[in-house]
């Protein structure tokens, strides 16, 4: 299953000792997550194998580069259920879970 | 066939079955824990589990049916899992992965069969609910890339038949199983733009699908099948901006009270109000987000509605003659689904965040217990295995 807990602790360390940033942005990496696993979930399953919505693994999104994903989180796609995040997510917020979901989240 | 034995041994073991226990099932539920992979077994008159049994697969979208004895409980996972529940033994009795994505399933009048409705590869697979070995196949129409048509909305209904919609080619279909293993299939295209749930009243005889690609539902009379679908609240929303949905709504269950229904918009933050005697509009109830669940109490008196992200830590209680929200609980973060007791003194509602299923008193609408449940969402009791279309 999912390992949530030390999913968020390793990439949140992974982060801290790259660039060592501060409590806060440990904070909103932890609420990304959170978001991704149960919000993005709802439609594109917890393990993000897909749902109503497509599948947000590696080999499916490597057709899209990862400033292309974020333009998706942040503004949804028109005609499609999927709505734009931006009201919840900054630009470099959505190019951060864009760049984690392209390299893979390991369920 | 020894190994498989072996390893529905093993997945007994982990369930970790107890004793199995000597009492009736009527008040018995279960609670779905939805990243465990796990569900919760409780005991609705002393509010307490009973049992947790494992293994289930993913359940980030799960719900449940129950066999006609409601000793069994059906689990339709998301991952495409079928998993048959035994309450009093606290035991996975078996599981099977049907489909690559799986999203919802109904038990056959006659309680024999199981159907589950696939997003991938789409269409239905119909097992036998004793041994859950497949009977029948019912694939979806392809979509032009060549890919089963997500199927949605999957009810039983009287005559021993099965209804579902088709999100990507917008069809409605009935299936006759009086012959198992071969279903008749009555075929409605052009049933309304992506319909994205259905649900069916009580008495068997209406079922209504909700449109994500269109205002308005689709309605099929399965009295007058021949007639074909119609559709309904066509004019709802129209000419206003419609607002992002950040959690689909669904029709499960179906809030009746009166002669009114009572049904989740989509992309409005409102409670649609129909009059069932001509499906007629009969109003609306601005509400405080995106509907996802709007459920009637049992006598139908209120009318709960919860809410999609960001708006999912707020529950509404609608007053079903004034058409007013009578009250507003903020019973915490990520309020996933409700429950009613039988009767309706009490409904529990699943806190995701809090990890805890907390219960109100539906006249008094104060909390008055709580239970411990890791990331719970769906909550199905009992009662549900005698009613149509749950």
């Amino acid at each position: 299953m999912f390992n949530g807990r030390s999913l968020v602790v390793g990439v949140a360390l992974a982060l801290f000792s790259l660039a060592g940033v501060a409590d806060s942005a440990l904070q909103w990496e932890t609420e990304i997550l959170h978001l991704l696993k149960h919000d993005c979930g709802s439609c594109h399953g917890m393990t993000l194998r897909g749902g109503l919505g497509p599948s947000l693994l590696p080999e499916r999104l490597k057709l899209f580069t990862q400033e292309q994903l974020a333009a998706t989180i942040l503004h949804g796609r028109p005609g499609t259920p999927m709505p734009p995040w931006k009201p919840f997510l900054t630009e470099q917020e959505a190019l951060w879970l864009a760049g984690l979901l392209k390299k893979g989240i390991k369920p | 066939m020894r190994l498989i034995f072996i390893g529905l041994l093993l997945i007994s073991s982990i369930g970790q079955a107890a004793d199995c226990l000597p009492r009736g099932t009527g008040d018995l539920g279960i609670i779905i824990e939805r990243a465990a992979g796990s569900v919760q077994v409780v005991d609705t008159t002393h509010r307490k589990a009973l049992f947790r049994v494992e293994g289930l697969g993913d359940l980030s979208h799960a719900s449940a049916v129950y066999s006609r004895d409601a000793r069994y409980a059906y689990v339709f996972g998301r991952d495409g899992g079928l998993s048959k529940v035994d309450l009093l033994c606290g035991m996975l009795v078996k599981r099977v992965v049907q489909g690559g994505n799986s999203i919802g399933g109904a038990i056959s009048q006659d309680g024999r069969l199981i159907a589950v409705s696939n997003y991938e590869p789409g269409g239905v697979k119909v097992f036998s609910a004793e041994t859950l070995e497949l009977v029948a196949n019912i694939p979806a129409t392809k979509t032009p890339e060549g890919k089963g048509s997500k199927t949605v909305g999957l009810v039983d209904a009287p005559g021993q038949r099965f209804v579902f919609s088709l999100y990507d080619t917008d069809e409605v279909w009935v299936a006759d199983m009086s012959d198992p293993k071969s279903p008749k299939l009555t075929q409605f295209k052009e049933a309304g733009r992506h319909p994205y749930d259905g649900l069916i009243t009580p008495d068997g005889r209406y079922y209504i699908a909700g449109l994500f690609g269109e205002d308005g539902l689709t309605l099929l009379d399965l009295w007058h099948i021949d007639k074909g679908p119609t559709r309904i609240l066509s004019h709802y929303g129209k000419g206003e901006q419609q607002l992002p949905v950040y959690k689909m709504p669904h029709l499960e269950g179906w809030a009746v009270a009166g002669d009114l229904a009572f049904l989740p918009a989509i992309g409005h933050y409102e409670v649609l109000v129909v009059n069932r005697s001509n499906w007629q509009p009969a109003g609306t109830v601005p509400v405080y987000g995106q509907p996802v669940f709007a459920m009637a109490q049992p006598d139908g008196r209120q009318i709960w509605v919860n809410f999609a992200f960001p708006n999912n830590d707020t529950i509404q209680v609608i007053d079903t003659e004034t058409l007013k929200v009578i009250k507003t609980l903020k019973p915490g973060k990520g309020a996933l689904h409700m429950e009613f007791a039988p009767r309706g003194e009490e409904v529990w509602i699943s806190i995701r965040d809090e990890d805890r299923v907390k219960i109100f008193d539906t006249t008094t609408l104060e909390q008055i217990g709580s239970l411990p449940v890791d990331k719970p969402s769906g909550i199905f009791f009992t009662s549900r295995a005698h009613k149509i279309g749950l």
